[in-house]
């Protein structure tokens, strides 16, 4: 979204954290305090690889969330990645200078709420580190519950356990433990909310677990991103400003848009909050949606398609652009 | 007159079965028992026999009506209760122990509906959650902007405020937190000029 104020920070840490995952602090490059942000936001990073290639990339903010001093996330190195994670791991070290937005929150607490389930798997801790100190403050009702391989793939293991004590129960697959998630929500007092952030498997499997020990749709809460997939290169038609514009194999519709000084509405460029919707005029093949925001039958009218994430398999889309 | 178009005007989607619910409790009146009725008949009698109704009874206008009625509703387990008020207390006796996947249900008068979804927030109970259904009586529930006195069972605007004797103009302005439409002051304009009274929410 072009309304986004860019901010420049400098990296100050980095730290590794686990096998593939790297800790960075960034702070306000003109050593300006940060904004204080709710528990759950993330930020996009803009990050510039060589030959002019960019990258957008939401990551969540792990930090406490008042704290204005410095911001940090923590990135996971992809091995099918388009090169945003491994530019972080590889290209970013103490004094790099990046780009972020300003905090957006898809993940908020339900303030609400009498407890509070957070559910991670592997790097999707990331969210609940902050969550986890807000909720700490405000003396709420907590448990983390924590899927992760081996102790040395998961980050943050050792601090979470010291900082939350008996509030973690971790789950190693490597040992062979069973993930109980049934029983545990089956035994929460009204007024429970469930959060889960992790792989795409481990969220369906959650939320449904949810459903089916009859919990409201309104307490299962998730936050997931996608990486646009990379796909066949096609050609998007635009019907309002009549432009042809080619979208490349590993390009997403919304990136090439912006490689072409086109602006488009964004918010978090992972597919889950629903700003960049736009009306698909025509299609000569199907539409490959890859997003969590459309319902299943917006998905088949073919009406509307999320263009951060989402593509199309034949040669030419049209859209109302 | 009636201002409309007002957004906080709740919209109710209807009872609907939670299949998933380890068990279920509705709220209703006479009218809402109906609903209640339909909504057993639509799941299967597993769903019943995980329901209880609290049942308002004192639009019943016999004792054998009711009788009937609970009956009707087998076999889900049915408990009348006096009046509303006793039928919001019953409600919350039993949230306070329930689990996660309890289900609350409304079905009825406005008032019923609010005075419900009203307690169980107090459990933590998200307001969405709760499924619900208006049958029957339009009859609000007023709260007097001016004293802040609630004035039960409104049908008509501008009504008296029960607490201050105010002429109130009923708007459809409402409360979630109070379970009550909102009454200003109908001569705010021009003092003594109150318009003629209306039934409205037969
Ligand atoms: S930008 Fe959020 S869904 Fe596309």
């Amino acid at each position: 979204m072009t309304a986004f104020a860019l901010r420049r920070v400098r990296v100050a840490e980095v730290e590794r954290v686990a096998d593939e995952v790297k800790r960075f602090r960034l702070v306000d490059a003109s050593g300006a305090a940060l904004p204080v942000f709710s528990a759950g936001s993330h930020v996009l990073v803009t990050m510039h690889g060589a030959n002019g290639h960019v990258w957008k990339n939401p990551y969540s903010l792990i930090s406490a969330p008042d704290d204005g001093s410095g911001y940090e996330i923590s990135v996971l190195r992809l091995a099918s990645s388009r090169g945003g994670s491994a530019f972080m791991h590889d290209g970013v070290q103490p004094g790099t200078e990046l780009h972020i937005s300003e905090p957006v929150n898809l993940f908020p607490i339900a303030r609400q709420g009498h407890k509070h389930i957070l559910v991670a798997g592997g790097i999707g801790i990331t969210p609940f580190l902050a969550m986890m100190q807000e909720l700490a403050a405000l003396n709420a009702n907590f448990e983390l519950h924590y899927k992760v391989r081996g102790l040395g793939r998961a980050p943050f293991c050792d601090r979470l356990l010291a900082d939350y004590g008996s509030r973690v129960h971790l789950y190693r697959s490597d040992l062979g433990q069973a993930f109980p998630l049934e029983s545990v929500l089956s035994e929460q007092p009204l007024g429970t909310h469930m959060y889960v952030c992790g792989p795409a498997a481990m969220i369906n499997w959650a939320l449904q677990v949810g459903r089916a020990v009859g919990w409201p749709q309104e307490n299962l809460h998730s936050e997931r991103f996608t990486a646009p997939p990379p796909g066949r290169s096609f050609t998007v038609k635009l019907a309002r400003s009549r432009r042809d514009i080619v979208v490349g194999p590993q390009q997403s519709i919304l990136e090439a848009l912006e490689q072409h000084g086109i602006d488009a509405q964004y918010l978090c460029r992972g597919g889950a909050c629903g700003q960049c919707e736009t009306r698909v005029v025509a299609c000569d093949g199907a539409l490959q949606h890859n997003d969590h925001y459309l319902t299943d039958e917006e998905k088949k009218s073919g009406e509307k398609i999320m263009i951060c994430v989402s593509r199309a398999a034949g040669s030419t889309l049209t859209l109302d652009l | 007159m009636l201002i409309s178009d007002i957004k906080s005007r709740p919209v109710y989607a209807g009872l609907e079965p939670d299949l998933f619910a380890s068990s279920n409790i509705v709220v209703c009146d006479r009218a809402g028992a109906a609903a209640v009725a339909d909504m057993l008949r639509t799941a299967n009698g597993d769903f019943a026999a995980k329901t209880t109704v609290f049942l308002c009874a004192e639009d019943f206008v016999t004792p054998q009506a009711l009788e009937a009625q609970i009956e009707n509703l087998k076999p889900a387990a049915t408990i009348p209760l006096p009046n509303l008020n006793a039928a919001v207390a019953a409600l919350g006796e039993r949230l306070f122990r329930a689990k996660m996947g309890t289900r609350v249900y409304a079905a009825g008068s406005e008032p019923l509906i609010g005075s419900t979804v009203q307690r169980a927030a107090r459990f933590g109970v998200d307001h969405r959650s709760v499924r619900c259904e208006h049958r029957g009586s339009l009859k609000r529930r007023v709260q007097c902007v001016h004293c802040k006195g609630m004035t039960d069972d409104v049908t008509v605007s501008p009504v008296r405020c029960s607490n201050c004797g105010l002429m109130l103009t009923v708007r459809d302005h409402y409360s979630r937190r109070l379970a009550a439409f909102q009454g200003v002051r109908a001569d705010a304009e021009v003092p003594g000029e109150i318009p003629e009274q209306q039934v409205l929410f037969q």
